[in-house]
Parts: C-alpha cells; structure tokens; sequence
C-alpha cells in the first residue's frame, strides 16, 4: 500500500541528499518526492510517497527520525490526505485534433498553456490517480514529453503537523 | 579572533587534551593555532589510523575521542575509520580542512567532498562557511557525538575560513530542535517488561556494546544483584558483564561459546541490552524469535525492529532503564533454569592443529599477567576470535572492530587507550597480516612514548580467509604472506625489544620477557598455518 511522509526539515545544504540517500541505501522505493519552503523560514517540507511493500514504513520512519535534520515527520494513510500533484504534458496536436485535446483537458479540469503548429502543452494539477488517468487519456494524441512534481500533501482536518509539540 | 583560534578554544572549552592528526596544506592555519595550546597532538602516519586511535582514546577515556585531517586524500583516508567508529556506535569527533570556500566544487588541488563521501555512515556532519557558526557547530559536534547513540561527527573548514575573524562564543548548554535524544525509559513499558520477567522460565540477559554507555555498568550490577539470570553477551559486550555476575555464559554467536548459543535458543524470554543484534551475533533472528519473548532496549529507536521483532521494545538510556526495571522488580531467581544452565557452563576445549603455539593457551597465559583495568585491542581475523573467546581480565578492556571488521585496528586503538590512559596496560593483538596494515605507526608509538604491548600472530597466511576458503571452496587463493618482513628486525628496527614463540613451553619465558619494563615491546607468536577458530563440531554452524 502507498503512503506518504510529510517530513519536515531543517532547510541546510545536503538535507535533501541526507534523505535521498537513506531511501537508496537501505532499499525502500520512493514513488515520489516533492521538496518546498515551508510558512516557517527555515524549514522545508518534504513530501515522500513510498510503497508499504515489506511492512518498511516503520524502518523507513525511524531512520528519516535519526538524521539530524530531521525535525519532525509524519505518515498518513491516503484517506488522510489532499494530496495534488502538477502534470505538464506536451502532446502531439495537429490542426484538426486541436479543438479535441482542448475540449478533453477543459473536461478533465487542466488548462492548455502552449499551442504550436504541432504540438499543445497542457497543465494538469489533481490528486496523483487522476493525474495518471489524464495521462493515459492524451496517449491517444501521441505523449512528446511528460514532466510530474511528484505529490504535495497536506492532511485533512484542523489539526496540521507543526513544530511545536 | 581567528576562525582557527576558535576552532582550538572550542576544543579547550571542551576539555579534550589529546587530539590524534596529520597536518597538510588546508588545515595548517588550524595547526598554526594548534601550536599555542596545551592540546597535545599525536603525529599519526597515516590519517586512518588517526580515527582508530581517536576511537581507542573516546571507548577508554569515556569522552569524544578527536582526530584531524586535511582535504582530499587526508580526508578520503579517514573514512575506514569513521565507518569502523559509526558501526561500533564509538564517539569521535573528526576535523577535517577543505579548500578555498570561493574554489569549492571546481576540482582543485586536493578537493574532495567529505561530507557528501561520509555521509551513509556518519552520525552528522558540518560544512562550515560562515565563520560565524564555527562554535556553533563544533559544540554541536561534541554534543551529537557524545549523546544518544554515540557515533562520529565530522566538522569541514575550508581554509579561507579559518583565516577569516569571528568571534569566540562557547555555549555552554545546547538545545537542538531537531534532535532530541531519549533518556528514560516508557514507564508502561518498563511495567510490561517487569511482568514478563516475573513469568518467565527461562529468561536470559544478553548485553552488548551498549552497556559501556556511562552509567550502565553500575546500573547492570544493581539490575543482577535483584535478579538472578543468566548472562551471555556479544563480542562488542565483552567486558560489559559485571564481575559479580552469577551466572555467566560467555560469548554468543558465529565464534561464541557453546553454551552460550545453547543458552540463547533455550530460553523463553530474551533481554537484550544495548545490543543490534548483529549477524555475526545473531545470524538467523527469526529463528529465534519465534518461541520466546524479545524485550530489547535499546537507545536507538532505528535498532528495535530492524534485525529482531520486539514484544516488548524500550527505547532509553540502558543505566536508566535497568534502574527502572530493578526499582519495578523484586529479588527473582530461576531454580531449575539455573539447574539446567549449570551444563552449558562448561567451555568445550578449544581446537588446536600441529605443533605450534596454541593461541589459545597463550592469550589464556597473556591475560594471566595482565593487571586488572588492562586494555587489550585485537584486531580482526582469526586472532580477534581467539582473543576474543579467551579474554579474561578483571575490568579490563576488550577493543576490536566488531561492526565493520578493519584490519588493522588495534594497533592504532591501542594508542589511542594508552594515550587515554597511561597507567593502564594496552595490549594489541594482531595477525599478521593485520599488523601490516598499521605497522607503520610503530613510530608513533616510539615517539609519543606509548607503550604498548605488540602480539603478532604469524602463520605466513590470512588465516581467516584460509579457513573460509578451506571450509567453503576446498582450496586457499591469495592467502599466502610470502614476502613478510621479519618482524624483529622490524621492532628492532624501531629501537623496540621483540621475542618469538614457537612452541608451548616457551610462553612463560617470552611473556616475563615482553612485559619487562613498561615500554613497547613485540612478541612473536608462531602459530600453525592450519590453526582453526572453530572447533571442528561447530564447522556446520
């Protein structure tokens, strides 16, 4: 089962590296990884989506907890979360398919944000399962490039994970 | 003030008296500093053994041991000793220079990113540009690395910035948001621990490195004096076992004792203390687990869990965790467990081939003579298994690399204890293939005047690899040490005394010889090229 880590760091150079190399050194995939500032200066978030395939949250958790940086995370369950990622997608668009591809991503919620004689680029920001139901959706059109933020999640409810305890 | 001059305040604010280093171009403006303070500098000869012997220093002395180095390849030279020190959790604090902050990344002359090369097996580290952190860091150098699970912490200055000025502040006292170190104990959990022990049959204690964290010690000899069990511990825990142990088992594992492994399938409940649970401790957990209930506690919460499921786990401080457990407990003794356990206290005879010496009658005769409070390194191959199976010495040391395994570890760990502790007899232990791999640093033990004590085990081979080739393909490849110094001429060649043994009778004789006077001397212990370290029964282990 996927989950997510809201990790919330100290924003020092190598911090990042610090927590990718964890993940690559001790075997646990991370499905994705967005990284950003936080409302607190000097702290950043980052949000990591990682698979709960051998029951390794738990060693995944208390290692992110042992590097100095680290100071504070939290994992959800994906009914716990908003949770949205960003799809740019260029696709292949001749003249006559152009209304099509603007009418589907006017349908499905994204915007078209470059059009050439060629091609159409579109932005496309949704939780990460429509986000690739879009994608499987513009196939159709013939894929020339795709670039994907990787989950930002935030919990549901009043009570946000902070620093203070 | 100087970055520079800070850097060596920091370090006199922090009481260290000894720090063990090689100099080179981008750490000279520390060593200009370095020159006008009491801190005594111990001139390594090659930056590895610099974090050995800072290792060796921090397990004998109980305080961070340091070790200083400059960029590039004095830099790259002391990762083998970082990770030696991280995987046997030991607290050392590393300085190391960096070039010109303004070159930085550009591949000049002796540029080597430290930080980003240790970082799978350190415990922190700083690049330090602002000369206004260096303080800073440093204190938080010391205090990560001494607290918690000790481990090293490595602290990088480029050398503009130590000539640059800042201002000297110590903190005496610091609060780190992100990293707050357990100290006591769950007390729901301490309970359930309690109550597990009082129903168990046959519990057993098996303590580990972890219980050389100060405090611990004491803590354990209280706990045992309440609660009769049974003790066995791991390679990194010898010596950890109280003196007043009742019941002592000796070593677990892959070269342990017999009864000791006999203990550990045997019984229903586990204590482990302050111990990981290593492979070479434990080599199949799971199969252990299963029948009988694991409390461990341990201080790294990472550790519980990750090699052995834990009914009952307890994250804290050991002393105060045991002090917990034993305030929760009433005097608990194990009649028939202890019954039984009388049959695994006896050690079976240790296997010996030809007519050499018997390593095992030596160390046995070695730890004899040894004064209580004696340290003794052993490096790693077959002589660390010998040593480590025949080490007796009351509230002697036991050193040796446990977690990583470095040859060439005692001589330069041996130093560092004796640095720490002159009174003190140190002792190291080696192969020789593994007194190779340090050798060089004889000179430095003649002079800084350590005197230590040098066991060189020879067969002409790397014996460890021998017997495991031997055992798993039949046949030895690249094993032979055709081409060894003699090494007498090699001690003599230092100004040291050195005596060989070959044969059994000849033990008492070298031995009066070797610790005649207090300073360094070799013995020579010739042992058969087909001197096993396990016992022929145990082979299919």
């Amino acid at each position: 089962m996927k989950r997510t880590i809201s990790v919330l760091v100290e924003n020092r150079a190598g911090v990042l590296s610090r927590v990718a190399g964890l993940f690559a050194r001790r075997g646990f995939n991370i499905e994705s990884l967005a990284v950003g500032p936080t409302a607190e200066a000097g702290v950043s978030c980052i949000t990591i989506v990682a698979d709960d395939r051998d029951n390794v949250m738990e060693q995944i958790n208390k290692q992110l907890n042992k590097l100095i940086d680290v100071i504070k995370l939290k994992e959800y369950a994906p009914d716990e979360l908003i949770s949205r990622e960003l799809l740019l997608i260029k696709v292949n668009a001749a003249a006559q398919n152009r209304g099509e591809i603007a009418e589907l991503a006017r349908l499905a919620g994204g915007k078209v944000c470059d059009i050439t004689r060629s091609s159409m680029t579109i932005e496309y920001c949704d939780t990460p399962d429509r986000v690739e139901n879009f994608l499987e959706l513009c196939r159709t059109y013939g894929i020339k490039r795709v670039v994907r933020t990787g989950a930002a999640a935030i919990e549901k409810g009043q009570h946000p994970l902070s620093l203070d305890e | 003030m100087k970055v520079c001059e800070a850097m060596v305040k920091c370090l006199e604010a922090e009481g260290v008296l000894d720090i063990f280093g090689y100099p080179g171009a981008a750490i000279c403006p520390f060593y200009d500093a370095l020159s006008r303070s009491s801190i005594r500098h111990i001139l390594v000869r090659s930056e590895q053994n610099a974090a050995h012997a800072a290792s060796g220093y921090s397990r004998v002395s109980g305080k961070c041991g340091v070790c200083v180095a400059t960029s590039g390849p004095g830099a790259t030279n002391l990762i083998s000793g970082i990770a030696s020190a991280y995987m046997d959790s030991i607290p050392i604090v590393v300085l190391t220079g960096q070039v010109d902050s303004s070159l930085l990344g550009r591949d000049v002359f002796q540029e080597v990113d430290i930080t980003g090369a240790v970082e799978p097996f350190i415990k922190h580290s700083f690049l330090v540009k602002d000369p206004a952190r260096i303080c800073r860091a440093i204190k938080e150098a010391f205090y990560i690395a001494s607290t918690g699970r000790p481990g090293p912490v490595l602290v990088d200055v480029p050398v503009d910035v130590q000539e640059r000025e800042t201002r000297f502040s110590y903190p005496a006292e610091i609060q780190i948001r992100s990293y707050r170190p357990s100290s006591k104990g769950h007390a729901g959990q301490i309970r359930r621990a309690a109550e597990a022990l009082r129903y168990a049959d046959r519990p057993l204690l098996c303590v580990g490195g972890g219980a050389f964290a100060p405090g611990a010690g004491e803590a354990l000899d209280r706990f045992l004096s309440k609660v009769r069990l049974p003790v066995v511990h791991t390679m990194m825990g010898i010596g950890a076992v109280p003196q007043t142990a009742p019941l002592k088992l000796g070593m677990i594992g892959v070269h342990g004792e017999r009864g000791a492994n006999l203990a550990l399938n045997r019984a229903d409940l586990l204590l482990l203390a302050g111990t990981r649970v290593a492979d070479r401790s434990i080599p199949q957990p799971e199969l252990l687990s299963h029948d009988k209930k694991v409390i461990h506690i341990d201080i790294d919460p990472a550790e519980i869990g990750k090699n052995i499921p834990a009914d009952i786990p307890i994250v804290g401080d050991l002393g105060l965790v045991l002090d917990q457990l034993t305030a929760e407990l009433s005097h608990l003794s194990f009649r028939d467990w202890e019954h039984e356990i009388g049959f695994y206290q006896h050690r079976a005879p240790s296997a010996h081939a030809g007519d050499w010496t018997d390593p095992a009658l030596f160390l046995r005769e070695l730890c004899r003579r040894l004064e209580p409070g004696a340290i003794l390194a052993a490096d790693v191959g077959q002589n660390q298994i010998w040593a480590a199976r025949q080490f007796q010495v009351p509230f002697g040391r036991f050193l040796t690399s446990g977690g990583m395994g470095t040859m060439g570890y005692a001589i330069p760990a041996a130093l560092g204890a004796k640095i720490a502790a002159p009174e003190r007899q140190a002792v190291a232990v080696c192969g020789d293939g593994s007194f190779q791999m340090s050798m060089m640093e004889l000179a430095t033990l003649r002079q800084h005047g350590a005197g230590v004590k040098l066991i060189v085990f020879s067969n002409n081979r790397l014996g460890m690899v021998r017997e495991f080739q031997q055992r798993q393909y039949g046949r030895t490849e690249a094993v032979a040490l055709d081409g060894s110094p003699d090494f007498l001429t090699i001690a003599a060649a230092y100004g040291f005394p050195a005596f060989r043994v070959e044969r059994d009778a000849e033990i008492p004789a070298a031995l009066d010889a070797l610790f005649r006077g207090e300073g360094t001397a070799l013995l020579e212990v010739r042992v058969s090229p087909d001197e096993p370290t396990l016992p022929p029964e145990l082979v299919e282990f």
